[in-house]
């Protein structure tokens, strides 16, 4: 198979001007299969296999494409903690069951060739491995069309979760700290978003002035968004709006981080049809069209990023992404960023200046009307605070918006334009749709 | 206090045996003239390897601020909940920064922008880590 090193198509570097194949490449389809809490181990029409096969079933139908047309498969076989989930997100071995059950894949974990095998594509000619996360997923997918490595293009993002306490074993049970964790292990911290995050969002409030409560708003707006969101999991499971109170009086994971603050792990799969727009046209749904992808992964320059750095990550994302779209953020009229942890969203809503909000206005921005149906409509989809860490939210809210097919979240704004990402203030990419072509 | 013991590696060697000394070591590009921690093979700013020698700092430092673990998922540290982590900025260069449980500090009572010195502390026999006091 081919490695995903082995195809230059990462658009990662200042200064690239306008993306060469802007409103070339669309997105014709979507599918997402249920979202439940956790996999039990036992059904097995509900492994992480199961649910993506389903939701490529899903998304085929909705493009109007048959399996044997498909010729691109873009899958992350990384499970819910994602490439960096390290040792400590492993929870086989385990015993196994019949073919195409009898080894982790299907279970847990999903990959290109076991669903060529499985679901019994014929005609794949780019099926990568080493697959990074789907923020950049979706940039390699819409390289790929449009450079004409392949023409019709699966993205699949499968997201596992099994019994028990996330990353409680492996390396977190280890007395010794190796590699790059002897930097941070001694001293409790054992790595991820949450603790990279919070030092330099303690410093925001330092250097602006609010608390972390100013959260609050937002996080609200986001379980609220999730009920209106019918392939969430919030949705689909009973979750109650949360009240300012509730989200004050909730228990702390790395004070101030909340457990309101931390999206819900999930067993879910999503896939995603990319096809050039001249064949998204004849295609069975209506398609949007990728303006621009973009990436990014800035290497720290001490232990612990700080506000600093990434005030200065979340400017020159920006920077890339508009100068590829030739958009600039009055643009923009769709914005869902990640927000897997509430702390990191103020970072990328200041970059990107998306309804002018700039550096040190977000909570005042959060305080106003961010409803779907008001001025502002941020962050339509719920994320992943609103729908779980099925971390594809953002991408197909951002289709339905732009199709005009979201139903209780339509916004009553413009929707033309949509601005999506699976990112970390220092690594991830973006990506920008457009209801037309240009 | 159990806390996760450091395994040095080719590259950290010489950082943990200063430490082990107790004195904090840090890279040095003379190109740059830039201090670089954690250890890397090469400096980050200009990507020489041959121009990074081993510099002792002073040790002084200043809380830029600090959360506490409540709920942490290491399992050595669980018994030690809630605890301070405290992000410490080196004076001789404030883009270096390290992280601190901030010894004979109560949990949540950080003194945020207030001064800390440098100290030792074991964490197994013959291993010490860097670790960071409030300056009295």
């Amino acid at each position: 198979m081919t490695s995903s090193n082995d195809f230059r198509w990462r658009r990662d570097t200042d200064g690239l001007g306008v993306w060469e194949h802007r409103g070339k490449v669309a997105i014709a389809g979507y599918g997402h299969s249920p979202v439940d809490r956790r996999w039990d181990g036992v059904n097995l029409d509900a492994t992480v296999g199961a649910y993506t096969m389903l939701a490529i079933e899903r998304a085929l139908e909705q493009a109007g494409v048959t399996i044997d047309q498909v010729d691109g498969i873009v899958c992350c076989d990384s499970h819910i903690a994602g490439g960096s989930g390290g040792s400590a997100s492993q929870w086989a071995p385990r015993p196994y069951f019949d073919p195409p059950y009898d080894t982790e894949y299907g279970l847990t974990l999903v990959n290109a060739q076991w669903l060529i095998n499985t679901m019994g594509f014929k005609n794949v000619r780019f099926a990568p491995t080493g697959v990074p996360t789907i923020g950049e997923m979706m940039g390699m997918a819409s390289q790929a069309v449009g450079d004409g490595v392949c023409n019709t293009c699966l993205v699949i993002y499968p997201t596992g979760n099994l019994e028990g306490r996330y990353r409680r074993g492996g390396e977190n049970a280890d007395d010794y700290a190796r590699g790059a964790r002897q930097w941070t292990v001694p001293w409790g911290n054992h790595g991820g978003n949450d603790f990279i995050n919070i030092f330099p969002h303690n410093q925001y409030c330092l250097k602006y002035g609010g608390e972390h409560d100013d959260l609050a708003p937002f996080v609200i707006n986001q379980h609220k968004n999730g009920m209106l969101t019918p392939w969430g999991f919030n949705y689909n499971n009973g979750i109650e709006p949360i009240s300012v109170e509730d989200y004050r009086t909730s228990r702390y994971i790395l004070n101030p981080l909340r457990i309101w603050d931390c999206d819900r792990p999930v067993n879910a799969s999503a896939a995603y049809l990319f096809t050039t727009a001249e064949r998204a046209r004849d295609m069975k749904s209506q398609p949007v069209y990728v303006l621009n992808h973009s990436q990014h992964n800035f290497r720290f320059r001490t232990t612990q990023p700080d506000l600093d750095e990434v005030e200065m990550w979340t400017d020159r994302q920006a920077a890339r992404m508009y100068e590829g779209a030739g958009l600039g953020p009055a643009d923009v009229d769709i914005f869902n960023p990640y927000d897997g942890y509430s702390i990191m969203t103020q970072f990328f809503l200041e970059g990107f200046q998306w309804h002018g909000v700039k550096r040190g206005d977000a909570f005042a921005f959060y305080a106003g009307d961010i409803s779907v149906k008001g001025p502002h409509p941020f962050s339509s989809s719920g994320g992943n605070l609103g729908n779980g860490r099925t971390r594809t939210a953002m991408y197909t809210d951002s289709i339905e918006q732009l199709r005009g097919t979201a139903g209780d979240r339509q916004v009553t704004v413009r929707a033309e334009t949509a601005l999506c990402a699976f990112t970390t203030p220092s690594s991830g990419g973006w990506l920008m749709l457009g209801k037309h072509p240009s | 206090m159990p806390k996760v013991i450091p395994v040095s590696d080719e590259l950290s060697q010489p950082f943990w045996d200063a430490v082990n000394q107790r004195r904090l070591a840090l890279q040095y590009c003379t190109a740059c003239q830039k201090l670089q921690y954690p250890p890397q093979a090469a400096c980050q700013v200009c990507g020489s390897a041959d121009r990074l020698e081993w510099r002792d700092v002073e040790g002084k430092g200043h809380i830029a601020t600090y959360i506490v673990i409540e709920d942490g998922r290491l399992n050595r540290r669980m018994p030690d909940q809630p605890y301070n982590l405290a992000l410490v900025t080196l004076d001789e260069d404030p883009t270096v920064n390290f992280y601190s449980n901030l010894p004979g500090v109560p949990a949540y009572q950080a003194p945020v922008g207030a001064a800390v010195e440098l100290t030792f502390e074991e964490v197994a026999p013959g291993q010490l880590i860097h670790e960071w006091q409030v300056v009295k």
